[in-house]
């Protein structure tokens, strides 16, 4: 039953995915393909916290900062190298590195999951204001100025190494977004068919079980935050490309949407918060439009609703529905006693 | 001399204020073990309370010491009531709700408020000392800081409230065996938290003025220090913002506020790399 539905939701994502690179963007607005290049950036940052949460278990707060960090050391790297791809190469280990190491005080450290929280918090928290606070001349790498509040525009596009240097162009960036977004969810799927993504979910269920069966759970737990800090970094990477890099990619505000994105989408998968991302993307940019009501406090009410109402979530809310109907609609039929033998979910 | 008096003076106003910002959101966390994400945007509400009344006409010592915590307080029981509630037990839901009060405080502030800073001036003046000068506000915080220490220290460990209050820290379900509501004590708790945020937000509007967003400025401080401190609410408070704010303000001093912000946070993380439940959970435990 699990089984068929993962293949049955590879199957969708794999469709979407080949419409969208295919057939989308030759038929929309040029408009509507640059947006929805931020769009599919910012889906690939919340796979990398429905990863890292729903199937890790671990309450990161922090993948803003893998996002923020990505996005300037991309940014950094595009306006003093030759070939920008390096760049987008080294915008994916350096979030990587910064994880291993403040994942190694937590997950060492033993710190439970609420704290963690907290802790990942502060680190982008701080980031926002180190990387608000390099206004000025001093604050400048090779040939990258900083820029502070006002972030680093006119960085350098991505450009094909293997061509002749010409930058991308934002329908080829729409399709390189689309293509790493679905190579992060089949990666992301393949991760958790294996051993090792098998006992993370162990873990994620009863901690101290899988440690008497000899898994170091601080080792899955750091290895995991890395693989969903290097997701996160590629999403930072396509998010320099696609708008500009400044402190704002560390800000509070994208902390908490990546947050609202996979509770409304739903914990525990990983579409579902793909496409919460991509929902709320679009009613928060038309309340932005509108002014009808703050877009924040939209935001929160939202949180707010889906916690106490919706805990798990649209797409097991959906996805669910059916066998709901057909387990009540047995019940009604058959027997009472047959109830017991209806698969739990 | 004057210098180094001067640098005390710095040192014991940034720990005071610490732990002005922490009280709150510490009541809250030891008594009901709830994560407050909003406990930033409780310091708003007070700011704005304190500004607005003060701009009203109302003299600033009752704006700060009587209107805010009054208001946030009324507001803090009404947000227990009908979202906290609901969650109790629930420590990683109730941090996301709060979280998500805390986007609907500050986008309905920018709504009424707009995106803009108001302030009121800060009162009493200053001093010189040597060839320095010192607002006596940052003296006044320091005092008043003390007060709310010993006052809550008095609360807890000398009346019945306090007493029962404690036995509910300790074991609920003893506590509520022996007649105690869980759900009263609960509310009353986080009451009294957001009281206190109130308190703190009125205190700190003369001195960085008000504005919707200014919360995301002390969550993180506040919430790195409490958990610093670990289960005992006083003392855990007074060692971390002890410890977290003097190092803090060294280093502002010694280079710069950002570099000071960074210390702090990277002082709290190796701690907790070593007392991972905090200072209060290996020494002074069994204290308030």
């Amino acid at each position: 039953m699990m089984l068929k539905k993962t293949a049955c939701e590879m199957l969708t994502v794999l469709v979407i995915g080949l419409i969208a690179v295919f057939v989308f963007p030759n038929y929309v607005a040029f408009y509507t393909v640059i947006s929805s290049t931020i769009y599919v950036s910012l889906a690939i940052l919340a796979l990398s916290l429905a990863l890292v949460w729903g199937y890790g278990g671990i309450l990161c707060f922090g993948q803003a900062a893998f996002f923020g960090l990505a996005g300037y050391t991309y940014a950094v790297g595009a306006f003093n190298f030759e070939v920008t791809a390096y760049a987008a190469v080294i915008a994916v280990i350096v979030p990587v590195i910064f994880s291993a190491v403040l994942g190694y005080f937590m997950f060492y450290g033993r710190l439970n999951d609420v704290y963690l929280g907290v802790i990942t918090l502060t680190v982008t928290l701080i980031l926002f204001k180190l990387a608000n606070s390099t206004a000025g001349d001093i604050y400048t790498i090779g040939n990258a100025r900083l820029g502070g509040f006002n972030g680093m525009p006119g960085t350098p596009l991505l450009a094909n190494p293997f061509g002749n240097g010409e930058p991308l162009s934002p329908h080829a960036l729409f399709v390189l977004a689309t293509v790493l977004l679905l190579l992060s969810y089949f990666g992301c799927r393949w991760l958790l068919s294996t051993r090792f993504g098998r006992v993370m979910v162990a873990i994620r269920e009863n901690e101290t079980r899988a440690e008497l069966l000899g898994y170091d759970s601080r080792r899955y737990k750091l290895i995991f935050f890395c693989v969903g800090a290097g997701i996160a970094g590629i999403s930072g990477m396509l998010f320099a490309n696609a708008v500009f890099v400044s402190p704002t990619m560390f800000s509070l505000n994208y902390t908490a949407q990546i947050l609202i994105w996979v509770i409304v989408g739903g914990l525990g998968t990983l579409m579902g918060p793909v496409i919460g991302c991509i929902v709320l993307q679009v009613i928060t940019a038309y309340l932005g439009k509108t002014g009808l009501i703050d877009p924040s406090a939209a935001l929160g009410l939202i949180l707010i609703v889906f916690v106490l109402l919706v805990p798990k979530g649209l797409l097991p809310l959906l996805t669910e529905l059916p066998d709901r109907i057909r387990q009540r609609k047995k019940l009604l039929s058959a027997e009472p006693a047959a109830s017991d033998k209806g698969e739990q979910q | 001399m004057d210098y180094i008096i001067v640098l005390i003076l710095q040192v014991l106003y940034s720990v005071a204020s610490l732990a002005l910002v922490c009280a709150g959101l510490a009541v809250v966390f030891g008594m009901m073990r709830v994560i407050n994400l909003a406990h930033g945007e409780f310091i708003m509400l007070g700011g704005f309370t304190t500004v607005l009344s003060a701009n009203a006409g109302v003299p600033l010592m009752i704006a700060i010491l009587v209107i805010a915590p009054l208001a946030v307080g009324i507001a803090g029981y009404l947000i227990e009531r009908l979202v906290v509630r609901h969650l109790y037990g629930r420590m990683v839901d109730t941090m996301l709700a709060t979280w998500g009060l805390s986007l609907l405080l500050v986008g309905l502030a920018t709504m009424v408020f707009g995106n803009q800073v108001a302030g009121v001036a800060a009162p009493f003046g200053s001093v010189t000392i040597g060839a320095y000068g010192v607002s006596l506000y940052d003296v006044f915080v320091i005092g008043i800081t003390i007060a709310v220490l010993v006052a809550s220290y008095f609360v807890l460990a000398h009346t019945n409230l306090g007493l029962i209050a404690r036995g509910a820290m300790q074991n609920p379900e003893m506590a509520s065996s022996l007649g105690a509501s869980p759900a009263r004590i609960y509310s009353v708790t986080f009451t009294a938290g957001a009281a206190l945020s109130g308190l703190a937000g009125g205190i700190l509007a003369p001195l960085s003025g008000v504005v919707p967003t200014m919360g995301a400025a002390f969550v993180a401080k506040a919430f790195i220090t409490v958990i610093t401190g670990g289960a005992s609410i006083l003392t855990g408070t007074i060692t971390a913002s002890g410890i977290l704010g003097g190092i803090s303000t060294l280093t502002t001093f010694a280079i710069n506020p950002v570099i000071g912000d960074v210390a702090l946070l990277l002082t709290a993380i190796i701690l907790l790399r070593f007392l991972p439940y905090g200072i209060t959970g290996r020494f002074f435990r069994g204290a308030n």
